[in-house]
């Protein structure tokens, strides 16, 4: 089995977001880029279930602009086999990108396509569930288990409730959770014999995906601030605030 | 215009976010001058005390229900067929941004060709809302030019319609099917007595601070007494102390109560994303450095294994 695994290239998590000043969209000029970590996650997985034999190939894919390729190359060094970059002018969207997936699993014919449930920029959490629409395929989403069987899938859901449990029939898509697994770092050793590892390029023209986008960005701001707040000195002083002053308790 | 709320049910009982829709789906009315009808779909398989009670919400034209045995998990595959079905008598498709909402709508959208807009937090027109990104650090006012809007709704954001004082017409529709792709294969429902946590008055929360699943008895004490919900950080969960449905933040849950209390909780960005539009938030934490102070409306700074033995004392005092 070959298992896609689509990585998003977005801000380091750890980076303090800035909206700039022409509330056009976001600072990223000079601003650390990573791997989406819910995509790492996803790596992860694909390496552990190639690792326990269910897989022959991970491959692992990305849309967007050049340097997307070394969101690749992290996914390629963490021990992917191959990657494929669809180089974009601006950053698709989730159904765009979902189309364009679309196009690279009808060549590559995967068992599975993992994703991440939720890229840390747009926070769309939708890639995913319309992949497997436009596919015709079964999906599991937010997963944080998966067994996998000759022809199923079982993957444990986080919900809102709790959990829940579907089997899924091969090919799925399953997008995954937080709690699924810790990805591990790339060696050193790893991140050389990256470099070396096969990057196929393709352009959406090449793959008959039309990406213009469908929404508008009229503007990006700054979120409300919360006025500063005050210190107290004792539980029984937070009580009496609480009670007398916020009046919420 | 005309606006399909789906609602987000056990097949028992219609769950408060749906209500939170609605109210959003008013206001997309509003924005437009004009008011929208709006009609609720309950799918789901015997799910007719759902249909009566979505039938009582105010402001509702038609509940339209699938009643059948292949929605009874509310399986994507099966689902968004019937939305697809339904999708040319509606200007938009409303949902509460839930695991339920996220779940279902986006296959829908793909097979219609639709631009899903995701989590809204406000409405500015009938085509454009607002919604927050990287975490809530940014709000997108964004515009939408596909013919019919799929819109997922931050439930916290929008006031609920009233659950009575309607009485809609329920109206059948014909079922769409097995996909015969998932099968649904059990679940564990955390069940407990106090109130939910994303529609609670007042949330206490824990974090890696708590140190162990059996200090959460100290805030479930509180809980109790506060009528409160007990929340976490994604710290606790991962510690194992409490389970994957406590989580509050970007990935977890998403709360606005009047009092939320952060429990030895740091106030890391992505959980400050889940609970920093609550009214009136409470930080305990030995670390008068810790980030949550700055969006703490009152800080006290304290070892937690002091301090809430003290506050439920407190509380019990008067
Ligand atoms: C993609 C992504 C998504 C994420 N999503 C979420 C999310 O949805 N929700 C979420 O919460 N996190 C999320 N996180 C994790 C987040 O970044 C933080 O790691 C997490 O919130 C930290 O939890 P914490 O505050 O409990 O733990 P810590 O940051 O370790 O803080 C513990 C705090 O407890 C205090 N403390 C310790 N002992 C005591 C004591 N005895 N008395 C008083 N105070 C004490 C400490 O001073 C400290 O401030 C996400 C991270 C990533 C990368
Ligand atoms: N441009 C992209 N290139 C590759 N994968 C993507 C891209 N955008 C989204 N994805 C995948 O879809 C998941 C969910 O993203 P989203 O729907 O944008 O929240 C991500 O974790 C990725 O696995």
């Amino acid at each position: 089995m070959k298992i896609l695994v689509p990585v998003k290239r977005v801000i380091d998590a750890n980076v303090k977001v800035r909206v700039k000043s022409d509330q056009s969209g976001v600072e990223l000029a000079n601003i650390k880029m990573a791997m989406n970590p819910f995509c790492e996650i996803a790596v992860e997985e694909a390496l552990r279930m190639k690792e326990a034999g269910h897989a022959d190939e991970v491959i692992v894919v990305s849309a967007g602009v050049a340097q997307a390729q070394e969101t690749l190359r992290t996914g390629l060094a963490m021990g992917a086999d191959r990657g494929i970059l669809i180089e974009c002018e601006n950053d698709p969207e989730p159904l765009a990108v979902a189309k364009l997936l679309k196009a690279i699993c009808e060549k590559e014919e995967p068992g599975v396509v993992l994703l991440g449930k939720q890229a840390i920029d747009g926070d769309n959490n939708q890639t995913g569930q319309m992949l497997a629409g436009l596919l015709g395929w079964a999906v599991a989403t937010f997963a944080s288990r998966i067994e996998v069987s000759d022809d199923t899938f079982r993957v444990t859901r986080e919900i809102d409730g709790g959990l829940e449990a579907v089997k899924t029939p091969r090919p799925s898509v399953i997008t995954v959770d937080l709690r699924l697994n810790e990805p591990r770092y790339a060696s050193l050793p790893n991140i050389m014999k990256a470099k070396k590892k096969q990057v196929d390029k393709y352009t959406p023209a090449d793959l008959g995906v039309d990406i213009s986008p469908r929404l508008e960005i009229l503007k990006v701001v700054e979120p409300p601030a919360r006025d500063a707040g005050v210190k107290v000195s004792s539980a029984a002083e937070l009580v009496d605030k609480l009670k007398n002053e916020a009046k919420v308790i | 215009m005309s606006i399909l709320v789906i609602a987000e049910h056990d097949n028992q009982e219609l769950k408060p976010a749906t209500y939170n829709a609605i109210g959003a789906a008013l206001q997309i009315g509003l924005s437009a001058g004009e008011g929208a009808e709006v009609d609720v779909l309950v799918v789901g398989s015997d799910c007719k005390p759902v249909a009566e009670a979505a039938a009582a919400a105010d402001g509702i034209r038609t509940v339209r229900v699938a009643d059948s045995a292949e929605y009874a998990n509310f399986i994507a595959e099966n689902v968004a067929p019937l939305i697809v079905n339904l999708v040319s008598e509606y200007t938009h498709i409303l949902v509460p941004a839930t695991t339920f909402g996220k779940n279902i709508l986006p296959r829908a959208a793909a097979l219609l060709d639709v631009q899903q807009i995701s989590d809204i937090s406000s409405v500015v027109s009938d085509d454009t809302f607002i919604r927050p990104i990287y975490a809530g650090n940014a709000m997108a006012t964004v515009k939408s030019s596909d013919s019919v809007k799929l819109v997922t709704v931050r439930t916290t954001s929008f006031e609920a319609s009233a659950d009575s004082g309607g009485s809609a017409a329920i109206e059948a529709l014909d079922a769409t099917g097995d996909a015969g792709l998932s099968v649904f294969d059990g679940a564990e429902i955390s069940s407990s007595e106090r109130p939910e946590l994303t529609s609670a008055d007042i949330v206490i929360s824990g974090g890696r601070g708590m140190q162990s699943g059996e200090n959460f008895a100290m805030l479930e004490r509180i809980a109790d007494k506060l009528g409160a919900a007990v929340g976490a950080s994604r710290a606790a969960v991962d510690a194992g102390y409490v389970p994957n449905d406590y989580q509050v933040g970007q990935t977890g849950k998403v709360v606005a109560p009047n009092l939320y209390i952060a429990v030895g909780i740091s106030g890391a960005i992505q959980h400050l994303a889940g609970m920093k539009d609550s009214k009136v938030i409470v930080a305990i934490n030995k670390d008068d450095e810790a980030p949550i102070f700055q969006v703490a409306d009152y800080g006290l700074v304290a070892d937690l294994f002091e301090a809430i033995p003290e506050f439920e004392a407190a509380l019990d005092n008067d």
